[in-house]
């Protein structure tokens, strides 16, 4: 039985495989998309180029970057196609894409402030993301509380425990909002905000989806995430609202062809669809719901649906410096880990002691108690390293096992840690005390 | 008494053909796992950049906090899972094998459905039950102004993984009571011995052999499991923590491979250990009338205590698979105690689609099964029947397979297999039958545990008797050992298989198609999207029902032979 099934499989994977053939062939794209994303984008595809046909192949964006990593002595993948341009960073660094020059022209050099494609011609934007602020209608109603706007609401004390955020090390989407915070509001500050943020998760995902999950399902109230998360789940009817703080940055979704393509004619056939109008009209759809790169498309878009390249909040956005952005990716990733994500309820119990105490001296106000509030709170935005040390060499040969490192990576991750723990041990002492002294 | 003989030392010399057994199976074992993760976790003893050699990297492990702090977590949460999973599982276990127990088959398949918790969905399930605005906890607020944190920090993960994993001890602790011999319990009684008294001091002990497999087991999966954890957001563990490092984007960082050299240590550790509680013990029986341990009728206060206390387990311990349901008829389900509507279209959406992935997925699991219960045996019957050289280096290297983390074990793959190629250029990495040996090797340790205790419940003297009537070696193996070994071996198969079906993480570096894939592949796409969500779902519980109903059919062959074997007599 088994054996016929087996036998009936490899006859009918040879026959398909033997159809291929005969005309242009196979496209094989790896992507971090769903289902709901590539499904359209397969029939669309295939009834515009008679003869091709679609096989995708559906990792997560790290794993398809390993994946492509191990398979390149005998590639059979013909596109990587997946959000996050760090990936696509990496991929180009270790040689794994190939170059290519678009047929369709006349698309914008840049989204808001980024640049839509890879400068040196290896992957191409096909679709702005910007990066913003989701929240469940019901959960904050339920809740009684007031909808955010900005990144500095979310540090107020009436979201404690309610904020979740997929960690940048994992979701090279979130990084980019971490990158976009610290450059807009400078490291000090920008770190004081993300750590404000950091007291009030109440999760930390290790998927970027794993945040619009939550929030969807109303197990957290406010989520940090992408903007076609929450479109799309609007358009799934879910009871979610979205929005785009000022300080914020769009940024393309890319597709690359990778290098030693198997079906190089047919890889190029799909970026060139991907970029036409027509391949472009797919992103629209509602269970897909990204900004199309091309603006002639925003015509036919639903009532309400963001404009890049006209609404005046996306032209105030700030630059974002991707050299700043990458000379530093490993550093913030990992003091993100190791001050916030891995010492969560430390932070936590440090920030509500603080609220607590503030609290208490809004109604009654001692100055000793005020002195060592102000003090709690600074241990807490405190940094290990400074702006400079964080992209010096030293400290980034550590990351990678260059030669001008002066500790591994393993010594520099302790080091963090064991500050973050000592500095909220004494700011949730401090607090107490201070609220001691008020009661 | 009679468990506490200590084997008599025979058979010094080994037959060519159980060395030629070592050899094969210790080839299979090589090829596709030690030399595949291997290629991968070298790296821990690697210096960065450099790629020298070093121990360097253990040290900072050791010196790390939190990597210390996430092992003693990880010890925690592992111990106490066995704790949960045990009080889950005991009393399914004797009611069902000790009682008069109308409907003992659907309980013990109800109770091995837990095993079969399909990636991603069930998580979503538990959360929208137990969560922190899930089901309960939105009603308990709104009726009496609390909330219990089911799901949050380890007590969650513990939570979880009991729900999730006594199966295990279930399923192993049952095929040993069923083998337990009457007489033992007959002499107890005889003697004077009854009740709790008895339980403890004859039956428990003379299924230890079941409830060693099933402990350990649950051990070694919750110490190394990452999925339960990295859902529940709790990331100070060393399975997750070993994940995080291994699978960010850009560099290697061989902390995460250090982790799953420690995996590895701490696992084939704590299967020594179970071995060692074991040694010296003789829990074999000779008589096999009657189709094991006496039923005894229940009273009529005794039933409605008993069904009350089994129906309260299963309905717990199926709570996910309740929510998944609800989920697969969801149509939008959002801070609310129930889904706002009932709809059919995600079972309409995925109806096309499902039946590649159910092809694919039994074929797969079916074939993985079959392969971990022959290698399974054959190891349990070398490590307890024979003294080859090499034979217990073949029990723990199977069991190595439980700590490595899946997605170790696909890079290994495309990276050993994905430069061989098939005379037309094809990779070898990319044929389906890569991912059947890799489900194969990463459930093996579960067949095996399974095949062991059955082994050791068998009596040697039934083997030394058919040898000296004349039969051979093999034909006493084949009249003998595997007749008497059958449930222990459906017990292993049905682990294996189903656990197998809804396996991702290995599958996912090697599956290359969509007409390849296996059901769990089809419910991750789906679960990547809020649209998705319903599909997924209802993917998720065509995957349980399809698993469910194969397991149903090996309890059905299991309780048809017990009451051939008691009828016969």
């Amino acid at each position: 039985m088994l054996k016929t099934i087996a036998a009936a499989m490899l006859v009918s994977a040879a026959a398909i495989s033997t159809a291929y053939a005969q005309d242009g062939g196979k496209v094989t794209v790896v992507t971090s998309f769903s289902k709901d994303v590539t499904d359209p984008f397969k029939a669309s595809f295939e009834a515009a180029n008679p003869g091709f046909t679609l096989d995708v192949q559906n990792k997560s964006t790290s794993s398809g970057v390993k994946y492509l990593d191990e398979i390149k002595a005998n590639n059979q993948v013909d596109l990587f196609w997946a959000s996050a341009p760090d990936a696509f960073d990496s991929l180009k660094g270790k040689s794994l894409l190939a170059k290519f020059a678009p047929s369709v022209t006349g698309l914008p050099e840049k989204v808001g402030s980024y640049p839509v494609n890879d400068p040196d011609g290896f992957y191409f934007g096909f679709a702005a993301s910007g990066y913003g602020i989701m929240w469940n209608d019901r959960y904050l109603e339920a809740n009684n509380l007031p909808k955010p706007a900005e990144w500095s609401d979310l540090t107020k004390p009436e979201f404690h425990d309610h904020v979740a955020i997929a960690a940048p090390s994992r979701s090279g989407t979130t990084h980019l909002t971490i990158e976009t915070v610290l450059q807009g509001e400078g490291w000090d500050k920008g770190w004081g905000t993300l750590k404000g943020i950091g007291g009030n998760l109440q999760q930390v995902t290790e998927r970027s989806f794993g945040v619009p999950d939550a929030v969807n399902s109303g197990q957290a109230g406010i989520g940090i995430v992408i903007d076609f998360f929450a479109f799309s789940a609007q358009a799934g009817g879910f009871p979610v609202s979205f929005v785009y703080p000022s300080v914020t940055t769009v940024v393309p979704a890319n597709i690359g062809i990778v290098a030693n393509a198997p079906n190089q004619k047919g890889a190029e056939t799909f970026v060139n669809y991907l970029l036409s109008e027509k391949g472009q009209s797919v992103l629209l759809e509602p269970s897909i719901r990204r900004l199309p790169i091309n603006p002639a498309l925003y015509a036919n878009a639903p009532e309400g649906f963001p404009n890049p390249f006209k609404d005046p909040r996306f032209q105030s956005m700030i630059t974002f410096d991707a050299d700043v952005s990458k000379k530093r990716t490993d550093v913030v990733d990992t003091l993100f880990d190791q001050l916030i994500s891995f010492q969560l309820d430390p932070l936590k119990g440090a920030t509500k002691a603080i609220y607590a105490a503030e609290k208490a001296l809004a109604a009654k106000d001692v100055a000793e108690a005020r002195t060592l509030v102000d003090e709690a709170r600074a241990l807490i935005s405190a940094m290990p390293v400074t702006a400079d040390e964080a992209a010096s060499p030293q400290i980034r040969d550590a990351f990678t096992g260059g030669e001008q490192k002066t500790a591994r990576q393993a010594e520099l991750e302790q080091q963090w840690a064991a500050f973050a723990t000592k500095n909220y041990a004494e700011a949730q002492a401090k607090a107490e005390k201070a609220l001691s002294l008020v009661d | 008494m009679a468990f506490v003989t200590s084997f008599p030392p025979r058979r010094v010399t080994a037959k060519p053909g159980q060395i030629a057994a070592v050899a094969l199976i210790g080839l299979f074992l090589a090829i596709f796992l030690i030399i595949p993760a291997g290629t991968v976790i070298y790296t821990a003893f690697t210096e960065k950049g450099t790629g020298a050699l070093t121990f360097v990297n253990f040290l900072d492990f050791f010196a790390t906090d939190l990597f210390r702090r996430s092992f003693f977590n990880s010890v925690y949460v592992a111990g106490m899972s066995v704790v949960w999973a045990t009080l889950i599982a005991l009393p399914l276990a004797v009611l069902t094998t000790r009682f008069d127990f109308r409907g003992s088959m659907v309980i013990q398949t109800l109770g091995f459905v837990p095993l079969i918790m399909p990636p991603f969905v069930g998580a979503v399930a538990m959360q929208l039950l137990f969560g922190r605005n899930g089901t309960v906890n939105l009603l308990l607020n709104d009726w009496f102004g609390v909330r219990i944190p089911f799901m949050e920090g380890l007590n969650g993960v513990i939570f979880v993984q009991s729900l999730h994993y006594f199966p295990f001890i279930l399923i192993n602790l049952s095929t040993s009571l069923r083998n337990i011999d009457r007489s033992m319990e007959e002499a107890a009684q005889n003697l004077g011995s009854s009740g709790f008294r008895l339980f403890r001091r004859i039956v428990f002990p003379l299924s230890m052999p079941g409830y060693l497999a099933g402990a350990s087991l649950v051990f070694v999966k919750v110490f190394d499991d990452l999925a339960t954890p990295l859902l529940l957001n709790v990331k100070d563990m060393l399975a997750p923590q070993a994940y995080l490092r291994v699978t960010s984007v850009g560099l290697t960082d061989p902390m995460g491979y250090v982790i799953s050299v420690i995996l590895i240590i701490v696992s084939i550790f704590a299967m020594w250990l179970s071995a060692v509680a074991m040694r010296g013990k003789d829990y074999s029986t000779v008589q096999r009338g009657g189709g094991g341990l006496m039923r005894r009728s229940l009273s009529r206060g005794e039933s409605i205590v008993a069904y009350g206390v089994v129906g309260f387990i299963l309905l717990l311990v199926l709570s996910p698979h309740i929510g998944l349901l609800l989920l697969s008829f969801a149509t939008v389900w959002s801070y609310s105690p129930l889904p706002d509507d009932f709809t059919m279209v995600h079972y309409a959406r995925v109806f096309d689609e499902s039946s590649v992935y159910i092809k694919n997925t039994l074929i797969y699991a079916s074939l993985a099964g079959l392969i971990d219960v022959v290698i399974g045996g054959a190891i349990a019957y070398l490590v307890l029947r024979t003294k080859v050289v090499g034979r217990r280096w073949l029990d723990w290297a199977a069991t190595s397979a439980l700590a490595i983390p899946g997605v170790v074990l696909g890079i290994g793959y495309l990276r050993t297999f994905y430069g061989v190629t098939l005379p037309d250029g094809t990779p070898l990495a990319t044929l389906w039958v890569m991912v059947v040996l890799a489900l194969a090797i990463r459930r093996l340790p579960y067949a095996l545990r399974a095949c062991y205790a059955a082994l050791q419940q068998v009596s040697e003297s039934l083997e030394e008797a058919a040898e000296n009537l004349g039969a051979t070696k093999q034909r006493t193996i084949r009249r003998i050992v595997l007749p008497l070994m059958t449930g222990g071996l459906l017990a292993g198969f049905v682990t294996s298989f189903s656990t197998a079906a809804v396996e991702l993480s290995a599958t996912l570096m090697l599956i290359q198609s969509n007409s390849d894939a296996p059901i769990a592949y089809g419910i991750y796409v789906f679960m990547q999207s809020p649209a998705g969500r319903g599909p997924g779902a209802a993917l998720g519980v065509i995957a349980v029902i399809m698993v469910a109903l194969c397991t149903l059919l090996s309890h059905y062959v299991i309780e048809r032979r017990q009451k051939a074997i008691g009828s016969a007599k």
